[in-house]
């Protein structure tokens, strides 16, 4: 069997990142020059999408974190 | 004539037929026949066929108006990619099961009254259970018991809100609903298990991981989208739906973050993409029920995509757990790119199908001023961008390699997930022939700038904090749990209250045999024998009393009249003697 092993190469995972840390670098360039209609009016404040985006990821995975304390069961529970 | 034949007849008459068929033939026909019922329905005018009378009653097997066509075309349209999938499955069970369940799925959706819904409901409910039955585990035993149990109920729920509908002089005609009687919320409660909404929600997460890798994919379509369809007709504009809506964004995505198994991960967030259909329906305006249309459309088939993705997985591997995956891509490289392309879709990337529908109901709640709801709303889409666009091709097709060395799955399973993916770019790119088919006129743009730029910008700036997070180690690792839902209520209280019943009722069993049966019953005999000879022995031992007899003499007097009572052979004196004194207590008595 034919078997892909791009990412293997630590280099190779270090240019995707680097595509994704230009093209955010981009986003937040493109922010300065799009005509924006937003419903409200945070909508229209620089860069809000980005600061929501990053901040909402942290506090979801630090709540499900708290969440998993209270919830985690051993698999045959139920058994 | 035939142009206006229900699909759901089709269905049933082909679900009979299936088991009869060779098995080459039978293959075409499970193609062929859900094409053939997508070729009727196209060439069938708005209306209404198929009616007639019945005890005063207007049944109506076929109302085809602008919503019901649109959840009609999706519900074919994922039959034929869903039999396409299942194609070389050798198990008549499953396709008769699954061509009955879509049957189901087709009545509910395009009958146009009570009667017939509550039948094609439990349709539905029965034909799906097999789907879980068919994996022949005993984990999926259990939970299809499960899962029959609470949709049962949920029929019944149903069912008795259309009884008291009618009873009430209400119409038999399906039709919008208010939330202000029995009835409707009944019908409401039986519409809202179905369509998962928290707290009813545990049966979806707890039955669609034990399903059958090709069931599953029918599963994730039919009940909650035909669910979603009926409280579109009933309930639109329900406010309390906005909020219930908005909570089922939210309350899945945490525990689809913590989940191990994928399909439990695409459960839970089957459910998260159902509660923005749910706010839609509250928000009720005409942005906002198209937008729920299409968001129902467009889900389906990436989030059959996804689960077909999955399935492909449990089926070339076995496995289904994120601890135990890990590095598909090697070998499973067309399995990866289906996968990512419906994450993609559902997380609403800019030219996936997921960004040019879920929009128009986040741009509904921000037209309406509805603040919080909007905010819950953007903090679900980056929930989603973390379980489903990120987590499950991540810890399944990359992440640390399993070791596992499997090929991607045979060509019908490939294409399947190949036409799905095709049709969550197509819409994506091209949205407006899926427009052009909703309930109402579409005056929607999705691809502005700055909807485009703050959505990459929401979705990707999400990403950027997985990678830190998975970097740093502070990502929560993937580890071999279950996690508690409110299905521990019926799961873990059911078997609770089996013990409380069983000893309670047991213990009243047991006090009665002591003190009823054995205690009650063999005092009353024991009076019953006795107590003449008691009541004569207090009269008569005081007048022997009276004569002096005393000591030993009284003792043989006293058994000689115990004695006599029990043969009942008596100096007719003494039973006169006993007789008298009865009549005299009971004299005094009454």
């Amino acid at each position: 069997m034919r078997e892909l092993k791009i990412f293997d190469k630590a280099v190779n995972v270090k240019r995707l990142l680097i595509c994704l840390y230009v093209f955010l670098a981009g986003l937040l360039a493109a922010d300065f020059f799009i005509h924006k209609h937003g419903h409200f009016s945070w909508e229209n404040a620089s860069e809000f999408y980005a600061a929501y985006g990053f901040l909402c990821y942290l506090v979801l995975i630090a709540l499900a974190k708290v969440l998993r304390r209270f919830i985690k069961r051993p698999e045959d529970y139920y058994d | 004539m035939i142009s206006g034949l229900p699909p759901a007849l089709l269905f049933l008459a082909g679900a009979a037929l299936v088991p009869l068929l060779p098995q080459r033939f039978k293959q075409a026909f499970m193609l062929a026949l859900p094409l053939f019922a997508l070729y009727l329905l196209y060439n069938t005018p708005l209306g209404t066929y198929w009616s007639f009378s019945f005890l005063d009653y207007q049944i109506v097997l076929m109302k085809l108006d602008r919503l019901s066509r649109v959840f009609a075309y999706i519900f074919l349209i994922i039959s034929v990619i869903g039999f396409l999938f299942a194609l070389k499955v050798e198990d008549d069970l499953q396709h008769s099961a699954a061509l009955i369940y879509a049957g189901g799925a087709l009545g509910v959706t395009l009958c146009g009254d009570w009667f017939s819904l509550y039948v094609y409901w439990e349709f539905m409910a029965v034909a799906s259970t097999f789907l879980i039955l068919a994996r022949r585990t005993p984990a999926a035993r259990a939970a299809a018991l499960r899962y029959i149990l609470v949709h049962l109920f949920g029929g019944l729920l149903l069912f008795a809100g259309i009884m008291l509908l009618l009873a009430g002089g209400g119409p038999i005609a399906i039709g919008a609903l208010k939330l202000d009687s029995a009835a409707s919320w009944l019908i409401f409660l039986g519409i809202a298990l179905n369509a998962a909404i928290p707290p009813l929600h545990p049966w979806l997460k707890d039955a669609y991981p034990e399903a059958t890798p090709t069931g599953a994919v029918f599963l994730s379509a039919f009940t909650t989208k035909s669910a979603v369809y009926l409280m579109c007709r009933t309930f639109a504009g329900a406010e309390v739906l906005i909020w219930v809506g908005a909570i089922m964004t939210i309350f899945p995505i945490f525990y689809a973050v913590l989940e191990n198994d994928i399909r439990r991960v695409l459960s839970y967030s089957l459910m998260n993409q159902v509660g923005y259909m749910m706010c839609g329906i509250g928000i009720g305006t005409t942005l906002a029920i198209n937008g729920t249309v299409s968001h129902a459309f467009c889900h389906i088939l990436y989030k059959a995509l996804l689960f077909m993705a999955a399935g492909s997985v449990i089926t070339m591997t076995g496995r289904s757990r994120c601890t135990d995956l890990g590095g598909l891509y090697k070998t499973m490289p067309l399995t990866a790119v289906f996968c990512m392309v419906g994450s993609a879709s559902i997380s609403a990337f800019p030219l996936f199908s997921g960004f040019v529908s879920k929009s128009m109901i986040v741009s509904a709640a921000g037209l309406q001023h509805l603040t919080t709801i909007w905010f819950m709303l953007q903090f679900a889409s980056v929930g989603v961008i973390d379980h489903a666009g990120i987590k499950v091709p991540y810890f399944t097709f990359f992440g640390h390699d399993s070791g596992i060395r499997a090929s991607d799955p045979p060509w019908n399973m490939t294409w399947a997930m190949g036409i799905a993916a095709v049709f969550c770019l197509g819409i994506g790119i091209f949205p407006q022939p899926l427009y052009n088919i909703l309930p109402f006129a579409v005056d929607y743009a999705p691809y502005t700038g700055a909807h485009v730029v703050g959505q990459l910008q929401l979705l990707l700036f999400g990403a950027l904090a997985f990678v830190l997070l998975i970097y740093s180690g502070y990502y929560p690792a993937e580890i071999r749990a279950i996690n508690l839902d409110f299905d521990w209520f019926y799961r873990k209280g059911g078997r609770a209250f089996y013990r409380l019943v069983d000893w309670g009722l047991n213990s009243i069993n047991a006090a009665s045999d002591r003190w009823l049966v054995n205690g009650a019953t063999g005092a009353v005999n024991r009076f019953a024998r006795q107590a003449p000879a008691v009541m004569s022995k207090l009269v008569l031992v005081p007048v022997w009393w009276m004569f002096k007899v005393r000591g030993w003499p009284l003792e043989q007097r006293k058994r000689a009249l115990e004695r006599g009572f029990a043969r009942g052979a008596l100096p007719v004196g003494v039973g006169a003697l006993a007789a008298a004194v009865m009549l005299i207590v009971l004299y005094l008595l009454a």
